[in-house]
């Protein structure tokens, strides 16, 4: 809707809508904990037929973890594209195609079915690949083709599955297919197809070729959501598939593949973050190596579902898992934030040039620093609890090889987390002058951090959460199915 | 007709194929345009196969569903084809660049 | 809740806050921020003290908070973290004081204040905690805290030093990481008053225990500077006096001795350590640490180089006694853990003071120095002399109940290596009080002293004092009822009670 109106009218419009959202999002969520589970079904036609809107623990945590995000990079943004230097390319689609991504983002968050999912998946792809290349500059758009061009594969796989499942089940709603899966070699090939899609659009090692280009490229606040938001909903949508629909049918050597994917991704995205001289860079790559973690979510739950649902290790696998994606959300939008506000005032995202930050951007420098120590994983912070969460599980469960990986992986994550603030503390002899950079900037990216750091204080009400229709919950599970 | 291979079998195999056949375009070719016609044929392939899925109960008339699904998915892709053809050729205006590998 | 619930958490709250209010202050409100910062030491010097009361009285002070699933945060208040609560508040306040006036017109000094009461507030916390995870939550606050203090300077050493301190630390960190996860699931959360809850898995996982126990004190060893994990602190020394001071003295290095007395008696309990045989491996890395510290000490020239060697050695009596059996020598453990920090802030207030006042960095440019600077120079004697362990000073308290736990326990090598460390301590220290007093000046000094004033500001002087009088006064009166040795005694009974 907001293409319609006048170009000075869309950021504030923008700001409203997203204050709007973001209030829905909680506003759902404390429905969701306080009722429990929504579903509601437009149209009016039942399951199998209508197309259903749902709403459980997993799915409310991301809206609230996007409505969080996206208020504060709105906020962020206002200023952000209202700076003279950043007025160039088409700049004034941001807000249509960022309300536009958020839209469909919380309706993936929301969908029931295959479907619907797809189109919500594609619409999120197409809309940050216009993002990505709204600067209009030459890297940007290569980053942003090779972007959509893997999109457009990821998604293509996936419906590849849908469409063999349909073939199989006839049916399309989540909790219907769930039911009636009954194993079978089509149905293992879709499902392969469909995680090997999301792994793409997720960004998992090997397949994460396209993102370090396009999130480094991008501009600041679009940087931010694409890599706390955009990676984190086919990651979502991977969890919904691995644990609702097919949970019966996955099998011990699949988690262990996709953990092993993600300890790949751990160690070299970190390795490779470490190497950058570019800050931006650096940040985007490790992306790659904090969405691994999340993939060791998946042998540890499908070991405990093989072993009994009521595996004592589950509840942190699950919990750390969640929690990674959380603190990562909130801490590489700060520190995308963080990294924004100081290439617009010193001119450069050379590593470098961080020489006496400390001095010169207190409040950035803290912004960065929060949000270091939630991706390195020292308490307290929201990044602690999920590194804890994880590495009990491995104890717990046995599988103790993936511990060596968390704790290497945090190693090298506070190597560049540091090499960056140890610069910040060196003071310069020639002092450079700064461009005033708005305050609203550096306050959104510092509250950011705050928040990755502060969800580490309290994990209850998220747990809370969660435990609405947990997947693992058989005995309510069965009971709705026999409800529907 | 080969005996005990109804049609739609036929198309359920040839969407198999040509699947795989872009995938592998997708990936080894080098140029731009190729790439983007491989995504188009990857897309011809998935609707193929929900086409042939409309037919597999024998029954009267065809399964409405799957069609439905192939023409929100043919929108989807047209503009996804759209936009990416929008982007090479800026890519190519700006800095006379057709494959991933040049260096500006 | 009542206020017994809370006061745990006010306690560590009383320097957190005012260090969090510094940052928002503007760099010139001096006035503000010392008020502030001395108001947050008072006061929590006062609720440390009026627990102790209420604790000698019987009452209970617990605060609990749950963080998710299982991981519980909780502070408790016993007699070994009053002990430790205790030696932090009191040194705490007596090196803002010291510190105000040393970085007087100094850059940053928000930034410094800041992170100063931020690193108390972590050390307060590793007194209080009352689980391992807590423990380890505040342990890693810690690292964090202390790092813009060593870089402080922001010279190329400092950052160079900064950066030997966090691979260490991070890296002793993440060893404890895995200890700590590692327990709790073995044990659950550790409380640190259910001791025995491994006891019963000693049967079964002994051979985990045995591993475990070691990884534990590889993490602990990293800041309780144990050889060959001690490589940063003599690097670390690059920061300002009372940093180094506060290092040393409390903050870091005390939090890996505490941790390594809280897993030895509170997680495993003696029975369980001795059982496995955990002790005597312990004793021996502490006493190769003892010597190792003292010979490196004894090779250096630049003056808080050697302090700096000498806390490396002095640090590992705690583990040393720690690990000898027998309530004498646990007592001397909690003893040293005060004495060593009182006499060692003497000693770094008054390198400070030399350096502030004359510019004076190395040991072979002390020569003639106690007759410009007399009172300094006293502080500084009386502190040597009791970490030599001179009677009546403090040192003497300690190292003779080590002494004499490890007669108790039947090993007299244990004497040996106190001997020997005593010995090198009075090598490297003597020179330098002999030179001071005895020795001709090499030329005139170059900062003039004025008539009728004091060797250097008063508030430079008055903490070196103070902690001077106080490691003299806790020796002469270790028999007294208030005494930090009476203190040790209790909690030592405590431990062996069962026994």
């Amino acid at each position: 809707m907001c293409f319609l109106l006048p170009a000075r009218l869309r950021a504030p419009t923008g700001l409203a809508v997203a204050a709007v959202t973001a209030a829905a999002a909680v506003a759902l969520a404390w429905q969701v904990a306080v009722d429990g589970m929504i579903r509601h079904n437009l149209g009016g036609w039942d399951a199998p037929l209508g197309i259903g809107l749902y709403a459980d623990g997993l799915s409310c945590v991301f809206l609230v973890l996007t409505g969080v995000v996206g208020l504060l990079v709105s906020v962020y943004a206002r200023s952000f594209f209202s700076l003279p230097e950043e007025q160039e390319g088409a700049t004034k689609l941001f807000w249509p195609l960022w309300l536009i991504l958020w839209g469909a983002l919380n309706g993936m968050f929301l969908s029931a079915d295959l479907f619907n999912l797809y189109v919500t998946i594609e619409v999120v792809g197409l809309a940050a690949v216009a993002l990505t290349v709204l600067s209009g500059r030459p890297p940007a758009l290569v980053a942003g083709l090779r972007y959509l061009l893997a999109a457009i594969a990821g998604s293509m796989a996936y419906l590849m599955g849908v469409a063999l499942i349909y073939g199989s089940v006839s049916a399309l709603d989540l909790q219907v297919v769930a039911q009636s899966i009954e194993g079978g070699s089509s149905l293992r090939v879709a499902f392969g197809l469909m995680i090997a899609g999301l792994l793409v659009k997720t960004a998992v090692f090997p397949l994460h070729f396209w993102l370090p280009s396009a999130h480094s490229s991008a501009q600041a606040p679009v940087s931010a959501i694409l890599s706390a938001l955009v990676v984190k909903a086919s990651f979502y949508l991977i969890l919904r598939l691995w644990v609702d629909v097919f949970d019966g049918s996955v099998t011990v050597a699949a988690g262990q593949a996709l953990g092993a994917l993600g300890a790949a991704a751990v160690l070299w995205g970190s390795y490779q973050a470490l190497r950058q001289r570019r800050l931006k860079l650096m940040v985007a790559h490790s992306t790659v190596g904090q969405i691994g973690y999340m993939f060791l979510l998946f042998p540890l739950i499908t070991l405990a579902h093989q072993g009994g649902a009521d595996a004592p290790w589950l509840i942190h696998a699950w919990t750390g898992g969640i929690y990674q994606a959380l603190a990562h959300g909130l801490a590489k939008a700060a520190m995308f934030l963080a990294v924004g506000v100081f290439v617009l005032a010193v001119g450069s995202d050379d590593r470098e040039a961080t020489v006496d930050l400390v001095g010169r951007l207190p409040m950035t420098t803290f912004a960065l620093a929060l949000a270091g120590v939630s991706l390195i994983g020292l308490p307290p912070s929201g990044g602690f609890v999920a590194k804890w969460m994880l590495l009990k599980a491995t104890f717990t469960s046995g599988q103790w090889w993936w511990a060596p990986v968390i704790l290497i992986g945090s190693f090298l994550t506070a190597g560049y987390v540091f090499m960056v603030l140890r610069q910040a503390f060196a003071p310069t002899k020639t002092p450079i002058q700064l461009k005033p950079v708005p305050r609203a900037m550096e306050v959104t990216a510092l509250l950011l951090g705050a928040a990755a750091i502060l969800i580490g204080f309290r994990a209850e009400e998220v747990l809370f959460l969660l435990d609405v229709e947990a997947p693992f919950q058989e005995a309510v599970e069965a009971e709705e199915g026999g409800g529907l | 007709m080969i005996a005990g291979i109804e049609t739609h079998q036929i198309y359920a195999v040839t969407a198999g194929l040509l699947f795989c056949m872009s995938l592998g375009g997708l990936f080894l070719c080098g140029h731009f345009f190729k790439k983007i016609i491989a995504t188009k044929i990857l897309g011809t392939a998935v609707f193929l196969l929900f086409i042939s899925l409309g037919k597999r109960n024998a029954m009267e008339f065809a399964d409405p569903v799957p069609q439905a699904m192939v023409i929100t998915g043919i929108v989807v892709a047209v503009s996804a084809g759209a936009f990416a053809l929008a982007l090479a050729r800026r890519i190519w205006r700006e800095t006379g660049q057709s494959t991933f590998e040049d260096k500006p | 809740m009542t206020l017994n619930e809370w006061l745990p958490l006010i306690i560590v709250a009383s320097s957190l806050v005012p260090g969090l209010v510094i940052f928002f202050l503007a760099e010139h409100q001096v006035t503000a921020r010392t008020v502030l910062n001395l108001f947050g030491a008072t006061l929590k010097l006062l609720l440390v003290l009026v627990v102790y009361y209420g604790i000698l009285r019987g009452n209970e002070y617990e605060f609990r908070y749950d963080i998710g699933v299982d991981l519980e945060f909780s502070l408790r208040v016993d007699l070994l973290s009053l002990l430790f609560a205790i030696l932090s508040s009191i040194l705490w306040l007596v090196t803002t004081l010291y510190a105000i006036s040393y970085l007087e017109g100094s850059p940053n000094r928000r930034r410094f204040f800041g992170f100063f009461s931020i690193c108390v507030t972590a050390s307060t916390g590793i007194a209080l905690s009352g689980n391992i995870v807590t423990f380890f939550i505040f342990y890693e606050f810690l690292t964090l805290a202390t790092y813009p203090l060593v870089v402080h300077r922001g010279t190329e050493a400092a950052l160079q030093a900064g950066r030997t301190y966090l691979w260490y630390t991070i890296g002793g960190g993440t060893v404890l990481f895995v200890g700590v996860v590692w327990l709790f699931v073995l044990g659950g959360s550790m409380e640190f008053d259910r001791t025995g809850a491994l006891a019963g898995l000693a049967g079964e996982h002994s051979g985990q225990l045995k591993i475990l126990f070691w990884v534990l004190i590889g993490g602990l060893g990293v800041k309780a500077a144990l050889v060959p994990l001690h490589g940063w602190l003599p690097i670390a020394m690059v920061a300002p006096a009372p940093v180094s001071a506060l290092l040393h003295a409390v903050a870091v290095v005390k939090a890996g001795a505490f941790g390594i007395l809280r897993v030895v008696y509170d997680v495993y309990g003696i029975e369980l350590a001795e059982e496995l045989g955990l002790l005597t491996g312990l004793a021996v890395i502490a006493s190769v640490t003892i010597i190792y510290g003292s010979m490196r000490a004894l090779a250096q020239d630049d003056l808080k180089r050697r302090l700096a060697y000498s806390t490396v050695s002095q640090l590992s009596y705690i583990a040393l006694g720690t690990a000898t059996l027998g309530v004498t020598g646990s007592i001397g453990a909690l003893v040293h853990l005060v004495h060593q920090g009182v006499m060692k802030i003497t000693l770094f207030f008054c390198a400070g003071n030399l350096a502030e006042t004359l510019g004076l960095h190395k040991v072979s440019e002390l020569n003639g120095v106690g007759r410009r600077m007399p009172l300094t120079m006293a502080a500084f004697t009386v502190a040597a002399f009791g970490m030599i362990g001179l009677p009546p000073i403090a040192g003497f308290v300690s190292k003779w109940y080590l002494g004499l736990g490890a007669l108790e326990a039947g090993r007299p090598w244990i004497v040996a290596v106190l001997l020997t460390s005593s010995m090198l301590n009075a090598a490297y220290f003597l020179p330098i009080v002999h030179a001071a007093w005895f020795r001709e000046p090499d030329g005139e000094w170059t900062v003039k002293r004025r008539a009728r004033y004091l060797e250097t500001s008063w508030m430079l002087l008055a903490p070196a004092i103070a902690t001077a009088v106080l490691s003299l006064a806790i020796g002469l009166f270790a028999a007294t009822q208030w005494s930090p040795l009476e203190m040790a005694r209790q909690i030592a009974e405590a431990w062996y009670a069962d026994r």
